[in-house]
C-alpha cells in the first residue's frame, strides 16, 4: 500500500521549540505516532508563542527544523506519515 | 550631571532616552544584540556596543554582558528603559556595585514593588484602600458567608492553590455563593490538592487609573496626574489617555493624594507610577506600583509640559521636585495607541517582516515614538510594538480628531498593524463619550478560542 506523507510547514517566522521549557522532554520524536491537532511543537513570534499542530492521524518520520533556530515563514518543520 | 548615559534597552525607548540625552547635552551609547545590528538607536548614539546574541536572555537580560559594556565605555550613569531589567533589583544594585547610576528607583524600592502580597499589606497600613480579601484561607461555608456579609457582593472565589485564572468563581449574591462555595471547594481539591479558598470582592466594570510618581531623594513627593488606560486586551494597554474621562475633580483629589501617601510608605525614589482599579461607584483600590518609566508615559508629558525622562535623570544626578501638581502648567487632553505588528482580524496573531512602505504621520498635535524606518526588518525576537502614536489639543474631542487624521495618514506595509481597529475606535459612540470600562474590547474582538 503507497504511503501518503504530508508536510508541516511553518505558519509564519518565528524560533522553533520542540519542547515547551529547556528541562521538559521534546514534544515528539521520530518514529512516533500522533493524533490529529496533537501539538508538535512551539514557535515564537515576537514573544507570542503559537502550538505547531499535526493536522493529521500519522507517524512522525523526518524533523527538519532544528531546536531552538529561527525559522522563516514556510520553512518545512516536520513530515507525518499519514496512518 | 552626568556626561555619559548607557541606554540598557532597544526599540522605542532606546530612542527616547538617546533623545532626552543630545537635548541634555549628555553622551549616549546605544547596546544592542546581533539581531538588532540594525536598529535606529544605532544610529542616533553616540557609542554603539554588542552585548549578545539575539535571544534576549543572552543579551538584553544579560546582566554581567550589559554592565561590562557601561565599565567599558565609561558611562556614569545607566537608563534601563521599561520591560527587560527595568525593575530587576539584582540589576541595580550590579550597578551600584560598578559605581554607575541606576536611573530608576532604589534596589528596596524595586524589591517591594515586586512582592505583590507585601505591597498590598504595606498599602493596607498607610490607609492606601485594596481590594477586600479574606486575611485568611477558609474551606467552610459560614465563614465565607459572614465574610462576604462585610465586604459586599458580588464576590470572587479562588483557590488558593491555583494561579492563572483557573479555579474563579464570581458569586452575584448570597446564593450564589451558597451555591458555589461546595462546587469550587470540590474542584480546588481536585485540581490543586487543597479545597481552602480565597475571596475577594469583585469590581464590576471597573476602570483602570493609574498615577505617575516623582519623587527625589530629599523627601519630596508629587503626582503628575492620571493616566485613563481601561482600553486593553489581556491585561495589554491599547489606549491611553491623560486625563481620564471618567474623574471628577474631587475623585482626581482623592486618589493623586492616595498615590503619594502609596509613593511615601514605599519610600519611593524616582519615577514610578500607582495602579488603581476604580469602580463605577467611584470606590478606588490599589493595585500595584510599576518602578519604572511607563510605555504611556508621553500622555503625562503632553499634559503637563514635564519631561519625565529629564526628570528622572535629573533627580538621579540629586536633583529637587520643587512643584506640586497644582504648580503644573496642566493644559488639554492627549491620547496614545499603542501601533502593534499584530493582525487584529486574526486573533492579534504577530506580523513581523519587513516594513516595504512607510509613511508616518505629522502635522498639528502629533507625537510619534517609533523606531521604524522603510526597509527596516522586525526581528522575531522583540515585542511586536512598533509604535506609539499620541495627539494632542485643548479638548478630548480634539484630539480625537487629530488621533483619527494621523492613523489614517500612517501607512506601513505590507506588515499588519492594530491601526484599523484604532480607527474604528476612535468612530465608536462609547468611546468618544468617555464610556468604557475594563471589558469595552470585546466589542471589536471576538472572545478568542482556547488556541484548540
Amino acid at each position: 500500500m503507497a504511503t501518503k506523507r504530508v508536510e508541516v510547514r511553518a505558519p509564519m517566522s518565528g524560533i522553533f521549540y520542540r519542547q515547551p521549557g529547556p528541562a521538559d522532554p521534546p514534544y515528539v520524536e521520530i518514529g512516533d505516532t500522533v493524533k490529529k491537532k496533537q501539538v508538535l511543537a512551539l514557535l515564537e513570534t515576537m514573544k507570542v508563542y503559537q502550538k505547531i499542530k499535526s493536522p493529521v492521524n500519522g507517524k512522525v518520520v523526518e524533523i527538519a527544523a532544528q531546536n531552538q533556530s529561527p525559522l522563516k515563514d514556510d520553512d518545512l518543520i516536520f513530515v507525518i506519515e499519514v496512518s | 550631571m552626568f556626561s555619559k548615559i548607557l541606554v540598557a534597552n532597544r526599540g522605542e525607548i532606546a530612542l527616547r532616552v538617546i533623545r532626552a540625552c543630545k537635548e541634555l547635552g549628555i553622551k549616549s551609547v546605544a547596546v544592542y544584540s546581533e539581531a538588532d545590528d540594525k536598529s535606529l538607536h544605532l544610529k542616533l548614539a553616540d557609542e554603539q556596543i554588542c552585548i549578545g546574541p539575539p535571544i534576549s536572555a543572552k543579551s538584553y537580560l544579560n546582566i554581567a554582558s550589559i554592565i561590562k559594556a557601561a565599565v567599558q565605555s565609561g558611562a556614569d550613569a545607566l537608563h534601563p528603559g521599561y520591560g527587560y531589567l527595568a525593575e530587576k533589583e539584582e540589576f541595580a544594585r550590579a550597578c551600584e556595585g560598578q559605581g554607575i547610576i541606576f536611573i530608576g528607583p532604589s534596589p528596596a524600592n524595586l524589591e517591594q514593588a515586586g512582592d505583590k502580597m507585601a505591597a498590598k499589606k504595606i498599602m493596607e497600613k498607610a490607609g492606601v484602600p485594596v481590594i477586600p480579601s479574606s486575611p485568611a484561607g477558609t474551606n467552610r461555608l459560614d465563614e465565607a458567608l459572614r465574610f462576604c456579609r462585610t465586604i459586599g457582593y458580588p464576590v470572587m472565589i479562588k483557590a488558593s492553590g491555583g494561579g492563572g485564572g483557573r479555579g474563579i468563581r464570581i458569586c452575584k449574591d448570597e446564593g450564589g455563593l451558597r451555591e458555589d462555595f461546595p462546587i469550587a471547594k470540590a474542584e480546588a481539591a481536585a485540581a490543586f490538592g487543597n479545597e481552602t479558598l480565597y475571596i475577594e470582592k469583585f469590581i464590576l466594570q471597573p476602570r483602570h487609573i493609574e498615577f505617575q510618581i516623582l519623587a527625589d531623594k530629599f523627601g519630596n513627593i508629587t503626582h503628575l496626574g492620571e493616566r485613563e488606560c481601561t482600553i486593553q486586551r489581556r491585561y495589554q494597554k491599547l489606549i491611553e489617555e491623560a486625563p481620564s474621562p471618567g474623574l471628577t475633580a474631587e475623585l482626581r483629589k482623592a486618589m493623586g493624594d492616595a498615590a503619594i501617601r502609596a509613593a511615601k510608605a514605599l519610600d519611593y525614589f524616582n519615577a514610578g507610577t500607582i495602579e488603581f482599579l476604580l469602580a463605577p461607584d467611584g470606590n478606588f483600590y490599589f493595585m500595584e506600583v510599576n518602578a519604572r518609566i511607563q510605555v504611556e508615559h508621553p500622555v503625562t508629558e503632553l499634559t503637563t509640559g514635564i519631561d519625565l525622562v529629564k526628570e528622572q535623570i535629573r533627580l538621579s544626578a540629586d536633583g529637587k521636585i520643587d512643584y506640586t501638581f497644582d504648580d503644573l502648567n496642566k493644559r488639554g487632553w492627549a491620547i496614545e495607541c499603542r501601533i502593534n505588528a499584530e493582525d487584529p482580524d486574526r486573533n492579534f496573531l504577530p506580523s513581523p517582516g519587513t516594513v516595504d512602505v512607510y509613511r508616518s504621520p505629522g502635522g498639528y498635535g502629533v507625537r510619534l515614538d517609533s523606531h521604524l524606518y522603510q526597509g527596516y526588518e522586525l526581528p522575531i525576537y522583540y515585542d511586536s510594538l512598533i509604535a506609539k502614536l499620541v495627539s494632542f489639543d485643548l479638548t478630548r474631542d480634539g484630539a480625537i480628531a487629530i488621533m483619527k487624521r494621523a492613523l489614517e495618514e500612517f501607512i506601513i506595509s505590507p506588515l499588519k498593524t492594530s491601526i484599523p481597529l484604532y480607527r474604528k475606535i476612535m468612530d465608536d459612540s462609547s468611546f468618544r463619550k468617555g464610556e468604557f470600562d475594563t471589558g469595552y474590547i470585546s466589542k471589536f474582538v471576538p472572545e478568542e478560542d482556547d488556541d484548540d
